[in-house]
């Protein structure tokens, strides 16, 4: 396979001492299958409380009600699907960006089934109703504490390898995968700061406003940092691996990643617009959040321009046209958020459907078209077989882009009418709805909706594991770690340029 | 000058060769945001006091409040109204920062699939509550609500109030000794006095030392220290 830069293995030819090592792609394998399973768990339970809404019935019990699996499908399609998907990423494209085995084979393995315990630990405590109730940071403390020690691993073992690489320069992807471990770090200790009263029950450390902006900070940042920088990263190395494109702009990739980076951190307060916090931080934070605008767009344009002159490949690519589809949500939910973040806008919207039509935009849309063209594309190449059917990819991505859309315009048409319910007077001044009870059964014909959405989403994820599946099944029983040559001499070693 | 710094040979690229300083200057520019943001409302708290007058919950409340949490109402109900005139016609006297100075974890949530709850309390006598949780259709015809009917059978356990009590005071919750303490007693005390309570209103007897009194107390309680009547004119949206 060609690497991204080519001029180290063209002088490889002409140098006689070579330097062999190989990278680690069992681990990117490990990563693949969880990110497949966890998936299609997180997704089902999305599914099962889709089908409560309108559907109480279908409450079964304390442990499967809606208000104990809410929770659960936001961790694991935050948190298992995502997350397994972005270090199935960060795992394959560090190694290769960096000419270098990851730094400890030990420290990946402890990453990896550290991770899924967490998971294991949160799918367990959950249903049971063990939670802070801070939203995507609802597992209690102790599993706080696994999750601390597995991202100091998990960035120990990246910062190793950065160090002993051999290529130099950092590609963008770095950047972005930088930004991720960083920054998570700090949102997961800052927000999690609590007081234990036993071993399955916290109080945080901060009250009314101060929780609520912390909070914010957190959950609006787990957006940027964990759903967003780290499929950027993505982005910068499958799609012009997939396109065979140098990506469109390097000066364009420097300027949306430092002003993205920066000004991210400011936008969580439009959360909380018109509630106790101070007004000036909910202005700061819709400022900042119209501002973010550009920034991401940089990323959309800087994404889908990398194809220009490839677009007749989009064809017979199923791989790119996730891609496509992908980057095309994220420039319109992040659009979108901006817009949201507006205060009158948001007096409209906030409480209602359309927060779960725009984060659903971002994360069925964005993160999972751009999970599924990255596996799509990995597949083949870490079980050394040719996909096992590209029409049955094709059927996946045709019921995915009509689920997602069948889901986010049945949450937008039952957000703006609840939203213009609420707020409905009559021509005496007295509201039009007194009874909150009339906006919800107005609505419940699109909770069927996009149940049927979520429910041909979640299919197109079951074609992926079949096709997975029945990949993997003809792939060759022996599959070593594939083996690469580098010259020695022209080697960089971390040794040679200066570091703080 | 600026050109420089992005052109394809220029300064960034030399950045882009030392991971330790990237890093360092990422970090910087993630915290300069956190740090302008936080420092005002952690250095001047005002917004941190409670109203004169304001007790926080009793070791009773404070159980309701934690069934509250462990069956996720948050997740479908906000407890925080708006200045606008269509909550206040619909809920209530707009939400304060002071009147949630006690709440660790905060509870203002971000979903209204059910109606806001921050002025629930006295709005309804204590045997709706407990019909409404025991089959929500029974009391809201069409109400999408899940039904919690084990809350009425589900024996609540106060002995384990005095840690949780303990760690609400180190929080900043202003709970005497003899409060953290008696937290049981006070809990049980105040739960005959509500099971009797739904007796009249004509309910099932045999609740106290069940789950539901605990969550009733806390719902009745939501908003009742801080009904005054308005002072500053809304917003309009």
């Amino acid at each position: 396979m060609a690497e991204l830069t080519t001029t180290a293995q063209a002088g490889a030819l002409a140098r006689p001492t070579l330097e062999v090592f190989r990278y680690d792609d069992r681990i990117v394998r490990h990563f693949t299958l969880a990110t497949i399973l966890w998936g299609f768990v997180g997704m089902l339970v999305g599914v099962i409380i889709a089908l409560q809404l309108p559907f109480p019935e279908a409450n079964l019990g304390p442990y499967l009600s809606f208000g104990r699996l809410r929770p659960l499908h936001t961790n694991a399609v935050i948190f298992a699907f995502a997350g397994n998907a972005i270090f199935a990423a960060i795992y394959y494209s560090t190694q290769r960006l960096c000419k270098a085995r990851m730094f400890s084979d030990w420290m990946s393995r402890f990453h990896f089934w550290g991770w899924q315990g967490i998971i294991v630990a949160a799918a367990i405590t959950l249903p049971l109703g063990l939670t802070t109730s801070k939203e995507y940071a609802e597992l209690e403390w102790p599993i706080d504490i696994a999750i601390t020690v597995v991202w100091v691993v998990f960035a120990v073992n990246f910062f190793g390898t950065l160090y002993k690489r051999r290529e130099q320069h950092m590609y963008v992807a770095l950047w972005f995968y930088i930004a991720t471990i960083v920054t998570v770090a700090v949102l997961h200790l800052g927000n999690s700061m609590a007081v234990p009263a036993s071993w399955f029950n916290s109080y945080p450390i901060y009250r009314g406003v101060q929780d609520a902006l912390v909070q914010w900070w957190y959950g609006h940042n787990a957006v940027a940092f964990f759903l967003t920088t780290p499929f950027l990263g993505l982005m910068y190395y499958f799609l012009p691996k997939a396109a065979e494109r140098p990506v469109f702009s390097y000066r364009l990739s420097i300027i949306h990643f430092w002003s993205l980076v920066f000004i991210y951190i400011w936008a969580g307060p439009h959360h909380l617009n018109y509630t106790a916090v101070p007004e000036w931080a909910a202005t700061l934070g819709m400022v900042f959040s119209v501002m973010l605008w550009m920034p991401s767009w940089g990323g959309m344009i800087n994404g889908l321009f990398t194809l220009r002159g490839a677009w007749h490949k989009l064809r017979d690519s199923v791989v790119l046209k996730m891609f496509v589809v992908g980057i095309t949500f994220y420039g319109m939910s992040t659009f979108e958020g901006p817009m949201l973040s507006v205060k009158t806008v948001n007096a409209l919207s906030h409480y209602t459907d359309w927060n779960i039509a725009h984060v659903h935009s971002g994360a069925l849309g964005w993160n999972g078209f751009m999970t599924f063209g990255m596996i799509y594309w990995l597949v083949p190449r870490l079980w050394k077989r040719e996909l096992w059917s590209q029409k049955m990819a094709n059927a996946h991505f045709w019921i995915g882009t009509i689920g997602i859309l069948l889901y986010v315009l049945a949450m937008y048409t039952s957000g703006i009418t609840q939203g213009l319910m609420w707020r409905a007077f009559d021509d005496t001044g007295r509201l039009l709805y007194p009874d909150f009870m009339e906006t919800v059964i107005q609505i419940k014909p699109m909770y069927w909706v996009r149940l049927i959405g979520g429910t041909m989403y979640l299919g197109g994820v079951v074609l992926l594991m079949v096709n997975v599946w029945q990949t993997i099944r003809r792939a060759p029983k022996d599959l070593p770690d594939p083996a690469v040559a580098v010259p020695a001499a022209s080697s960089t070693s971390a040794k040679d340029i200066p570091v703080a | 000058m600026f050109n420089r710094l992005i052109k394809a040979n220029g300064r960034h690229r030399r950045l882009e060769g030392w991971p330790f300083i990237f890093t360092a200057l990422t970090a910087l520019a993630i915290l300069t945001g956190t740090i302008i943001e936080f420092a005002p409302l952690f250095l001047v708290d005002d917004s941190m006091t409670a109203p004169e007058g304001a007790t926080p919950w009793t070791p009773l409340e404070v159980a309701g409040r934690d069934l509250y949490i462990r069956e996720g109402c948050n997740n479908c109900h906000s407890q925080m109204v708006r200045p606008f005139r269509h909550e206040l016609e619909r809920y209530g006297n707009f939400s304060t920062a002071a009147e949630t100075a006690f709440e660790s974890p905060h509870l203002w949530g971000s979903k209204r699939t059910g109606p806001d709850l921050a002025r629930l309390g006295g709005k309804y006598p204590h045997l709706w509550h407990v019909r409404h949780m025991e089959d929500p259709r029974s009391t809201s015809p069409g109400s999408i609500m899940p039904d919690y009917p084990w809350m009425l059978t589900a024996r609540m356990d106060y002995e384990y109030l005095p840690s949780v009590m303990s760690a609400l005071r180190t929080v900043g919750l202003p709970y005497s000794d003899a409060e953290v303490e008696n937290a049981p007693a006070l809990a049980r005390a105040q739960a005959e006095q509500i099971a009797a309570e739904i007796v009249e209103q004509g309910g099932p007897e045999g609740l106290a030392n069940k789950e539901i009194t605990a969550l009733v107390a806390f719902l009745q309680r939501l908003g009742v220290q801080h009904s005054e009547p308005l002072t500053a004119a809304p917003d309009q949206p």
